[in-house]
């Protein structure tokens, strides 16, 4: 992968450097002093104030405040209190996390550790994904050197708090990203995920009150830590402050990563940065944020990459996975392979999403093959609506949304497949 | 003696880290796969002894998961992504060359017991697309000829 953002900020200054991954050469930036000053100079309550006044919200996809989330915490319980990082990252077309778990595991550390002092939490899970190997090694690794000089362990930073950190690896399966799939997993069980309430704040990992974050919402805390919150402000928008990382992919000339203010328009990121299609081809439709979000036409990439602006456009910025399709793209077998993909990971605990996500695939590749009838465009629909908003976890719902967004966009696309009783793309993909 | 020694003591130390012993099962279910290539019956049995759960437990997870194997599957795990980024940038077309270039279709061993070829899921390359997995690492922006050696020089 790519050492570094072609563009990059401060969340990714410094990633092309290798020694940044190292604690000497974090530390040569300024490398847990954010923690130190937290952990020496304020309170809890004023770290999560801290974030709430920031504004930092969630990058894992929900788009939830995190000081808020922090602010949940039992205060004044005597059972043990867990944080959870989320780095299970698998949301298709979404690979930013790998780069910072791989070119700054101290960064995100050090988030850790803010976050502990503030939740008053025991210790960290961090559940990597099963196939990020490589990733979890150089993150064990770092956080071998944080042991050796003091950072983690009964006290940290030489302060008289104990919080101890464990790495965590999944073994494949996408539910597992789901937090409450991920504490079943964290207890060695399936990872399927659990109703809510209780919440993990109440009852999270082994039972106890857990707050889950994911990779990139710690990473950011450092930085809000020692900058403070006008500066975080800085960055975004009014209603979605600091940046984030776009994975930008498929049919672009420059795919890769772009830490950019949220708000950054898509057409721009798309365009300008990412260069556009090759071969002088045209974009049909972007998804702008990983595969559970609705795709957009060409028509709409004038939208800002920030939440309250892409809900106006039926879709949501989730975890900022970028992915082109241009002209040629036949946008049924794009749902071929996104209906594909959840029949495939489906927990399979409600019926509406087992049978739900089975259908939708069966109907789609019924209608890519010319098979189709015109009532299986509404049968699509219908099956996907009711989907939505019937399960234990949003799995149902992240299936459902990416083949309303085709049907709204491409429905043309899906009449000429039935009408003509074939695939009118013959320069698209193979499937 | 079906775990070794090494891993057994392996397993231990990962327990250690769990408020709860059952914690440390994926750990340890990861380090038993690396050593015997895959979860057989007695291991499973084993496992489940150091855990303090039914065999039948310990099987729900392996099924649970992609990465545990329930049966032997060659010697190595050869994983091309075909989900939509790498798809768009020519995935499909890869895994038709390889299938070719090994004489097996996907989900299938090489008859040697060398290599076992599947598809696999966004494994978070989507920029470096075409790529493929083979076993613990990550082979990015490949092409047919390249991904072809790759897969001559596996013993
Ligand atoms: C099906 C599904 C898959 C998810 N996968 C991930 C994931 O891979 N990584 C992640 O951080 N969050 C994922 N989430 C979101 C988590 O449930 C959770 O909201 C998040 O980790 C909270 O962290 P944040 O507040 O820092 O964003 C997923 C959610 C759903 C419904
Ligand atoms: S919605 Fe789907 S993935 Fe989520 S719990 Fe129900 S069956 Fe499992």
């Amino acid at each position: 992968m790519q050492k570094a953002p072609f563009i990059t900020s401060y969340l990714t200054e410094h990633t092309a450097d290798d020694a940044f991954a190292t604690l000497a050469g974090y530390r040569a930036h300024g490398g847990y002093e954010a923690a130190r000053r937290a952990l020496t100079q304020m309170s809890p309550e004023q770290v999560v104030e801290l974030l709430k006044d920031a504004g930092l919200q969630g990058r894992g996809g929900a788009g939830f405040s995190t000081g808020m989330k922090w602010s949940f915490m039992p205060k004044d319980s005597d059972k043990p209190k867990y944080l959870v990082c989320n780095a299970d990252e698998s949301e298709p077309g979404s690979f930013k996390d790998r780069l910072l778990l791989e070119r700054a595991p101290h960064q995100m550390l050090e988030g850790i550790l803010i976050g502990a002092f503030a939740t008053g939490a025991d210790k960290t899970f961090v559940y990597v994904r099963g196939e990020y190997a490589h990733p979890a090694n150089v993150l064990q690794r770092a956080l071998d050197e944080c042991y050796a000089a003091g950072i983690f362990g009964a006290n940290c930073l030489g302060t008289d708090l104990r919080h101890d950190v464990v790495v965590t690896r999944g073994a494949g399966a996408y539910i597992c990203g789901e937090e409450t799939g991920l504490l079943e997993s964290l207890e060695g069980k399936k990872g399927q995920p659990r109703k809510k309430p209780p919440f993990p704040a109440q009852f999270g990992a082994f039972g106890m009150p857990t707050t889950v974050n994911n990779v990139e919402t710690f990473s950011h805390v450092p930085h809000v830590v020692a900058k403070g919150a006008d500066w975080f402000r800085g960055f975004g928008t009014e209603k979605s402050p600091g940046t984030t990382i776009f994975g930008v992919s498929g049919h672009v000339k420059r795919p890769g990563l772009y830490e950019l203010p949220l708000g950054t328009r898509l057409d721009e990121i798309v365009f300008e940065h990412a260069g556009g299609p090759p071969d002088g081809r045209k974009v049909k439709g972007v998804i702008p944020g990983g595969m559970s979000m609705p795709i957009l036409p060409a028509s709409q990439l004038d939208v800002p990459m920030a939440n309250e602006f892409l809900r106006e456009r039926k879709t949501m910025l989730g975890t900022g996975g970028v992915m082109v399709m241009h002209d040629a793209t036949c946008m049924v077998r794009v749902g071929c392979i996104i209906t594909y993909f959840f029949r495939d990971e489906s927990c399979g605990q409600c019926t509406q999403c087992r049978e739900g996500t089975g259908w939708l695939h069966k109907i789609m590749q019924r209608i890519e093959r010319g098979a189709g009838s015109p009532a299986d465009l509404d049968l699509l629909l219908d099956v996907a609506s009711k989907m939505e908003g019937q399960t234990i976890c949003a799995f149902a719902d992240a299936a459902a949304w990416p083949v309303q967004g085709l049907l709204r966009h491409f429905r043309e696309d899906f009449e000429e497949h039935v009408k003509q009783g074939k695939c009118p793309f013959p320069e698209s993909f193979e499937l | 003696m079906v775990i070794s020694d090494a891993v057994r003591s392996a397993i231990d130390a990962e327990i250690a880290k769990y408020p709860e012993k059952r914690g440390a099962l994926l750990a340890a279910l990861h380090l038993v796969q690396r050593e015997h290539g895959w979860i057989a019956p007695e291991t499973a049995k084993a496992i489940a002894e150091i855990f303090e759960i039914r065999a039948i437990e310990v099987m729900e997870v392996v099924t649970f998961y992609n990465m545990f194997l329930d049966r032997p599957q060659g010697r190595h795990q050869v994983r091309v992504c075909t989900n939509l980024p790498c798809s768009l940038r020519g995935a499909r077309e890869l895994v038709h060359t390889l299938e070719q270039h090994l004489g097996v279709e996907a989900g299938e061993t090489t008859p040697d017991g060398r290599i076992h070829l599947g598809h696999e899921e966004c494994l978070g390359a989507c920029a470096w697309a075409p790529m493929m997995r083979i076993d613990d690492t990550y082979y990015e922006n490949l092409d047919a000829e390249q991904a072809k050696k790759i897969l001559d020089s596996l013993k």
